[in-house]
């Protein structure tokens, strides 16, 4: 205990010496959530939308002015025929056309179902997707079932009535900051204590600590200490400027979204410190950090592509990394006020308990 | 150190070692191989309590991967070992409380003050606080350094930086000292300050097992062996290598076990 509480104390003085790498460890979590927070937006404001309204009755003219009056977008320009929609597409006045076609009432009386075609510019695969999504909600907000994108308005089965839930007004940061929170926190996490053991390992002490009864368990706890104080800084900066900044809702209690970012922060700073126990030099250690944490979450995780879309290999994969399980623990805190996740909070916790035990493995194996 | 407190901290030392049978320091065929290069070739060395003993040899004779095995750092390929009486193939982690490293680079941190720096020295060993005070407090007075104590390391000169290496290896009291090469790149004076600093240290009962190749050096031990390439050549005191070589300086001695 006494030397593992001298480990600790030693790492503490390392990071206060040193007032620039700590101004980075908190600078940089806040700078990447703000730079991501509006550079990462899947919102679509004020998209410009053509509309072709052939049915002009009382019911698509209602229609249309409730979809404008959404706010959500921008009225490009009203269309006489059909043949103006691929001309506008190309001029790039509208990206996609919501086209009302002569038999909207009529159907929407006896079948109490409005058909609306939505053209969308595909040339942009991604944007297109975000469109259809959009447009359709939109058209949800708007009251009228939502038609089928594409083309083959003929064939529509049925109309189906989107209600979304928890993310009533669609911001797109409710869903981003929760997961900008879950990369920046593991990211940083790793970064930190990467570079600990491989500074102490190029510079030489290592081989000095090795030689005294300090064992691997007391070095790991030791050095995971300090860094687990300053990580946890990180994450009340990054979720307090999540709410602060971009408004996240905080639905759920703040004690079950503390226990179990101790639990991801843990994992985050266990996983640094194995890979800096496997990295000969700082500069591998950082790099060999940052890979680690950062493409696996992005990609992976469910923060940017649903995890659910992905291929089966992948969702497999997707289920070692940490994010993955924080995001589900964070985004059903901050936005559905949940609090009880036995599963990701086992799996969180299972994860630290191995890597930190992987870690301690490590150092066993002296110098060689 | 004053007198008294020398003799005081060398009768502790004495009373801590208990009975002191058998050498600090024992190899038997002690062996390293690294693939097919063999680094240390079936050494046999016996170093007793209280000796301060020279392990000399060229760079990459194999010194800095004997002190490894010794220290539990790497493990033998072969032979054995022992240090204080016990074996390192099964006590290592026994032995680690009861000796003193100090490695070839220089290994405070220096991005800690002088007096950090001890605390972390003593507490890995389990010292308590009051101990490390005191005997930090006790290696200022001796090296100087009181004043200094609040100073970073990074701004002490090498000299001053490798006697606190030396103190701080010594700080927990160990009954054997590795040294390896602590007196490397700087003047003949500072060396000279190192030794004396050495010499105190064996006086309170610890052995002292120091890696050189400064040939200088080698006169200030009790007794020296020669490596080269993996093999000790020559073991015994400076003047009885002198005299079985028929030279009058360790320098020739060690140039004629190296280029027989």
């Amino acid at each position: 205990m006494r030397r593992m509480l001298s480990i600790a104390r030693k790492e503490s003085n390392h990071i206060l010496r040193d007032p620039r790498s700590l101004a980075v460890a908190i600078v940089m979590p806040i700078a990447m959530l703000l730079l991501y927070g509006y550079g990462i937006s899947t919102e679509l404001r004020d998209l410009p939308v053509g509309i072709l309204d052939e049915d002009r009755s009382p019911a698509s003219r209602d229609l249309v002015e409730r979809m404008i009056s959404s706010g959500f977008i921008m009225d490009a320009g009203r269309l006489d025929s059909r043949d103006a929609i691929e001309p506008g597409f190309r001029k790039g006045r509208w990206r996609a056309v919501v086209a009302i076609g002569a038999g909207f009432s009529e159907s929407l009386i006896r079948e109490s179902v409005g058909r609306v075609q939505v053209l969308i510019d595909g040339s942009d695969a991604t944007t297109a997707a975000t469109v259809d999504n959009y447009l359709k909600a939109v058209l949800a907000l708007a009251g009228a079932p939502p038609g089928e994108s594409g083309e083959n308005l003929e064939n529509l089965p049925l109309a189906g009535r989107a209600r979304i839930l928890f993310n009533p007004e669609l911001e797109s940061a409710n869903f981003i900051v929760p997961g900008l929170a879950a990369i920046i926190l593991v990211m940083i996490g790793a970064l930190l204590t990467s570079i600990a053991v491989a500074r102490e390992r190029e510079t030489g002490t290592m081989e000095q600590i090795l030689t005294t009864p300090v064992g691997p368990r007391e070095i790991i706890v030791g050095k995971v200490l300090p860094y687990l104080v300053i990580a946890y800084l990180d994450a009340a900066l990054v979720v307090g400027a999540g709410r602060i900044v971009f408004g996240v809702p905080m639905n759920g209690s703040w004690i079950a979204l503390a226990a179990y970012s101790l639990l991801y922060l843990l994992v985050a700073l266990s996983l640094g410190l194995l890979i800096s126990s496997l990295a000969r030099t700082q500069r591998v250690a950082m790099m060999a950090a940052l890979t680690a944490t950062l493409l696996p979450t992005l990609l992976l995780s469910g923060f940017v592509f649903p995890r659910s879309s992905m291929p089966v290999p992948l969702q497999w994969l997707g289920q070692i990394v940490p994010a993955t399980y924080y995001l589900t623990v964070i985004r059903g805190i901050m936005l559905k006020g949940e609090a009880w996740f036995p599963v990701e909070g086992g799996v969180l916790a299972g994860m630290a308990v191995l890597i930190l035990g992987a870690a301690a493995a490590r150092f066993r194996t002296r110098l060689e | 150190m004053s007198g008294t407190e020398l003799e005081k901290a060398a009768s502790a030392n004495r009373a801590r070692s208990g009975p002191s049978d058998g050498p600090a320091l024992a190899a038997r065929d002690l062996t390293r191989r690294f693939g097919a290069f063999t680094a240390v070739d079936r050494i046999s060395l016996e170093v007793a309590r209280g000796e301060i003993f020279g392990f000399l040899g060229a760079n990459g004779a194999g010194k800095t991967t004997a002190i490894r095995m010794f220290c539990g750092l790497l493990e033998p390929s072969d032979g054995e070992a022992w240090v204080d009486g016990l074996s390192i193939a099964t006590r290592a982690e026994t032995i680690k409380r009861r000796i003193g490293y100090m490695s070839q680079k220089f290994s405070l941190y220096d991005d800690l003050t002088v007096e950090e720096n001890l605390r972390f020295s003593g507490g890995i060993y389990g010292l308590r606080k009051r101990e490390i005070d005191e005997r930090a407090a006790r290696l200022f007075d001796r090296l100087g350094l009181h004043d200094s104590r609040r100073r970073l390391t990074a701004s002490l000169p090498l000299g001053y930086k490798q006697r606190l290496a030396l103190g701080a290896a010594a700080l927990h009291e160990p009954r054997v000292l590795f040294l390896d090469e602590p007196t490397g790149g700087v003047d003949p004076l500072a060396r000279r300050e190192f030794w004396d600093l050495i010499y105190e240290t064996a006086d309170s009962g610890t052995t002292v097992f120091v890696t050189t190749h400064y040939m200088d050096e080698a006169e200030y031990c009790g007794r020296v062996s020669i490596m080269v390439e993996g093999k000790i050549v020559a073991l015994g005191s400076p003047k009885e290598l002198k005299e079985n070589a028929g030279v009058s300086t360790m320098e020739e001695v060690f140039l004629k076990a190296v280029r027989p």
